[in-house]
């Protein structure tokens, strides 16, 4: 077939860029070469329309070993440990095919953690579904949660935290991000970068197939009704063969055989092959016909952009190939040799000893396209005029169950039983709480993670979004004692063709980066996922951030369950009473408008290291941030865990008790402490200048609010933990 | 005390059991599932996990690899032969102990902790044990334990169950049964008591940081029964 503008624009091209592929190979490029072409330039692995705003976020610091780039990101823990981590997007694939998108979702991302030597230690996910009242929610929802745990269960990696939300724009476009980090020492990180020629290139893993083909270039397009023909192009995924390919890895890599090596995800062996050359300055030849494949008569085009899972590219030192081979056929996977670095500077492809395919690495690479696309900046929406008087009708109690009980808000005990994570026997915070945490197998330390997204603010006023994820992702860690030091990005957004959509993008990203700079707090890694779009409608802007802290010794890790009877409850940070874009407003009030609750960076840093400086001093019994549903939704939640009460007044504000107990102003943690040590507290947080709220005691088994609403346990409970179970039964 | 615990391909346990092993005292081997000896050992232990990935039935396959003969031999022989999870259902199949394990009842992986009864303590795993109920914590989609009418009045009349879903307080009713298992069952011996297949993790439950310790009592338990 002669290749042509239509041909290229079949491909997602855009017909300037086929041309421009066209002056750059100073010819028509064959079918092959463009469908190289449109994997490598498509959006989802090209950045084209990101690049120029990611460059702006801080990716470096005293912790980072390797910030974005590579496979993951990879961070310091001391002693010679380093922490691998990175989240990515799986949601095109997830919305066509619920159970097998996810799964290979988290394949892919625990993939690309032990291709850098890791072992992988925790996987974590973000997952967003439309209404719950939308028909196809509950099974996209029963698929995704049954393909995250059919995958990282067989792996035997724990999945320790996670977050779901429902929202009508997600209705035609769900969300699967999935996250993971892998522990490996500081002196065996492996790279993707090949160096030294005539080096063998080596594949190894699962055989090629024809599944996948032209994922990535799906994943960069908006849906319409014929998304459904798109089932296809997803990927179907093994657990059991990227089991024994990690241990394969591991063993391999435990020798000094690998010079660089790479994992065979979005855009299969075109991207592995090119990047690998890519990042060596170094050209590569390829034997199509060396590549294990499934079914016969694969054509060089399908054998190139086919994206099956559980496939490594490596590049190995001359003469290592029997050992490797060893390895490998010990775990029963395919090892062959099927090419080798050269210094040509080029991709050459052979098939039936013919060349096939010759394309100038640069011109796939430094010369994709780069778009600075027009954006439309969102104004600060004007703050809604509350009338305090409407207060008055409602009854503490029954909102309080309309709160717990949201699809938002509720436990996701139902999600997260389904996922394994105790395996590998180093879990110490489970699923639940504000961050999983594992220890470092062996030693005493511990590893904090969290995965965090607010589409609502973001959506309100993205600039204010993009920082307040990045706070709530501090705190997440700070609740459970760990000290915060990177964060992974996965920027779920609308088309950034539509300048509404792409202007969501570029400020998020700036509050992101704001937030990031001012608490030190770098980005490591990250992935884009923009076309989050059924024909007009795109999803409300969902970056979700994934971070990660230390604890140095996991003895002092720190639980929101409430401990003891008679222990002062305080509340750290001010409280003013912000109530737009809160839970209460939107849901209860059904006011949709107003900006999201304001993001001060001092507060913020100031009030997270004292909160820091009172658990390392032994004075935190219990903790947990003020998110969503304000301050009775967290205290709710400890007395749950804790299966404690609460008796508490409204401190003498000028702000009614709706408004304290329900706001979601920012910046604030609930703490328990030792009534022997308040005036220790005290001390520490005056001297530090932090607000603080004497709530109020933990007693038995009730909540009591000034006096007049009482609440036993038992209804919390209820209010919390009924809606999923029943929803999903 | 010498234990050995097997790796099969897709085995995903095998590294906690190692490290609860030695903990308590064990030396512990681990045994790739293509050899076909055994070290000499005091008790040899199939982990948890995805042994084959589950294709065909679980633990279908590993129950014909290779290692396998010599830990049949050797529970014939009367070594003790202790099966998690994954490991249970290896039993299974190979026909250690009678019975077979379907998928839950819901079709739903759980993970979560439970409590145990323990139904008979003359027997080298649970004997001197000065409890009866204990909280483990299982992680599976396959522990519905099933079994016809004639095996379970063989298994009954021989006291081969080992442990029970129960409550914090014993009672073994059907309202603690997680996952649609014959009478609740949770474990189960061969006729000799030599055997032990069951579904709840005692590995992960070794010190006080993870989900309890009642996997920590029940290995110290074991060592010194065995010694």
């Amino acid at each position: 077939m002669k290749v042509n503008e239509q041909i290229a624009i079949d491909h997602g091209l855009k017909k300037e860029e086929y041309k421009k592929i066209c002056d750059l190979l100073k010819r028509i490029p064959n079918l092959t070469e463009l469908g190289i072409f449109s994997a490598m330039w498509n959006e989802h692995c090209s950045y084209k329309s990101s690049r120029l705003h990611l460059k702006k976020l801080p990716t470096s610091g005293k912790k980072v070993i390797q910030g974005p780039g590579e496979n993951a990101g990879v961070i310091d823990i001391e002693d010679g440990d380093a922490i691998v981590f990175k989240i990515e997007s799986h949601n095109h694939p997830s919305f066509i095919e619920p159970y097998q998108g996810a799964a290979t979702g988290v394949g892919g991302i625990m993939r690309d953690v032990f291709t850098m030597g890791a072992r992988p230690i925790a996987n974590l996910n973000s997952i967003h579904f439309g209404s719950s009242q939308h028909k196809k929610t509950k099974n996209l929802l029963r698929g995704v949660v049954h393909g995250i745990g059919g995958y990282g269960n067989c792996m035997g990696v724990p999945t320790i935290a996670g977050q779901t939300s429902f929202d009508s724009s997600y209705n035609g476009n769900i969300l699967v991000n999935a996250m993971t980090l892998g522990l490996v020492k500081k002196n065996k990180i492996f790279y993707s970068k090949a160096a030294g020629i005539n080096k063998p290139v080596i594949y190894v893993g699962s055989k090629t197939g024809r599944d996948g083909i032209h994922g990535a270039s799906m994943a960069s397009a908006s849906f319409d009704e014929k998304i459904e023909e798109k089932k296809p192009t997803v990927q179907v995924g093994d657990p059991f063969t990227e089991k024994l390919l990690l241990e394969a890895c591991l063993e391999l890599m435990a020798g000094d055989s690998i010079i660089a090596i790479q994992d065979m995800g979005a855009a299969g062996l075109t991207s592995s092959s090119i990047e690998m050359a890519s990042k060596g300055n170094l050209g590569i030849e390829l034997n199509l016909n060396k590549v294990p494949c499934r079914e016969s008569k694969m054509t060089p085009y399908e054998i190139m952009l086919s994206e099956s899972q559980e496939r490594m590219l490596i590049v190995l030192e001359n003469g290592k190939e029997d050992l490797a081979k060893k390895i490998f056929d010990k775990w029963d996977l395919d090892f062959a040799v099927i090419g080798k670095t050269t210094n040509t500077k080029n991709i050459e492809l052979y098939y039936d000893e013919k060349q096939v395919a010759s394309i100038p690495i640069n011109t796939l690479v430094e010369n994709s396209p780069m778009y600075d696309r027009k954006w439309k900046k969102t104004k600060l929406p004007k703050k809604n005029l509350i009338k305090k008087e409407e207060f008055k009708k409602f009854k503490i109690k029954e909102v309080l169950n309309k709160i717990l009980s949201n699809p938002n808000v509720c436990s996701k005990e139902w999600i997260w039983q389904q996922y394994d994570h105790t395996v590998m026997g180093d879990t110490i915070q489970k699923p639940g709480g504000d961050s999983g945490v594992v220890r470092v197998h062996g030693t005493d330390k511990a590893v904090a993670a969290t995965v965090d997204s607010s589409a609502i603010y973001c959506w309100a006023h993205p600039l204010t979004g993009g920082k307040q994820v990045v706070c709530e992702s501090w705190r997440n860690l700070i609740s459970v004692g760990a000290t915060p030091i990177a964060i992974t990005n996965c920027l779920n957004f609308g088309s950034p063709e539509k300048e509404e959509n792409m202007g969501e993008f570029v400020e998020c990203v700036q509050g992101i980066g704001e937030a990031c700079e001012y608490l030190k707090f770098p980005v490591v890694s990250g992935n884009v996922s923009f076309y989050n779009q059924t024909k007009e409608i795109g999803i409300k802007p969902t970056p979700s951030i994934g971070g990660v802290g230390l604890i140095k010794d996991y003895k002092q890790m720190i639980t929101m369950d409430f401990k003891e009877i008679n222990n002062l409850v305080l509340i750290i940070g001010k409280t003013e009473g912000h109530l737009d874009q809160s839970l209460f407003s939107r849901n209860i009030l059904n006011e949709k408008n107003g900006p999201p609750p304001e993001i001060n960076l001092f507060n913020e840093k100031n009030n997270g290291e004292t909160i820091l400086q009172l658990i390392k001093s032994n004075l935190v019994r219990s903790a947990h941030d003020v998110s969503i549903g304000g301050i009775i939704t967290a205290v709710s939640k400890m007395c749950i865990k804790g299966n404690k009460g609460i008796e508490f007044n409204k401190p003498k504000y000028f702000i009614s008790e709706i408004e304290y107990l329900f706001c979601e102003d920012q910046g604030r943690y609930v703490i328990e402490i030792d009534t022997k040590n308040l005036k220790k507290v005290i001390s520490i947080l005056n001297k530090n200048s932090v607000h603080f709220d004497e709530l109020g005691k933990i007693i038995d088994k009730n909540m009591i609010i000034n006096q007049k609403t009482k609440v036993t346990i038992d209804e919390l409970k209820s209010y919390n933990t009924n809606w999923l179970k029943e929803y999903m039964n | 005390m010498k234990s050995a615990v097997i790796t099969f391909p897709g085995s995903n346990c095998d590294r906690d059991m190692h490290v609860a092993l030695n903990k308590f005292g064990f030396k512990n081997k681990m045994v790739w599932h293509n050899d076909n000896e055994l070290p000499k050992s005091d008790l040899v232990v199939l982990p948890g996990g995805f042994s084959y990935g589950d294709y065909l039935r679980c633990g279908s396959m590993a129950s014909k690899s290779k290692i396998m003969q010599s830990v049949i031999n050797f529970a014939k022989s009367g070594g003790l032969v202790m099966g998690i999870c994954n490991g249970f259902q290896i039993l299974v199949e190979s026909g250690l102990v009678p019975g077979v394990l379907l998928r839950n009842r819901y079709l739903e992986f759980i993970c979560k902790n439970v409590f145990v009864k323990i139904d008979n303590k003359d027997n080298p795993y649970f004997k001197n044990l000065d409890k009866e109920v204990f909280e483990l914590h299982i992680a599976h989609n396959e522990g519905n334990y099933f079994c016809t009418n004639d095996q379970l009045k063989e298994i009954q009349d021989n006291n081969q169950v080992a442990i029970y879903y129960c409550n914090d307080n014993g009672k073994t009713e059907e309202k603690f049964n997680p996952n649609g298992s014959l009478n609740n069952i949770a474990g189960i011996f061969n006729k000799e008591k030599n055997v032990l297949g069951m579904m709840p993790h005692p590995e992960r439950m070794i010190d006080e940081s993870l989900s309890g310790e009642d996997g920590s009592i029940f290995f110290r338990n074991l060592l010194n029964n065995i010694k």
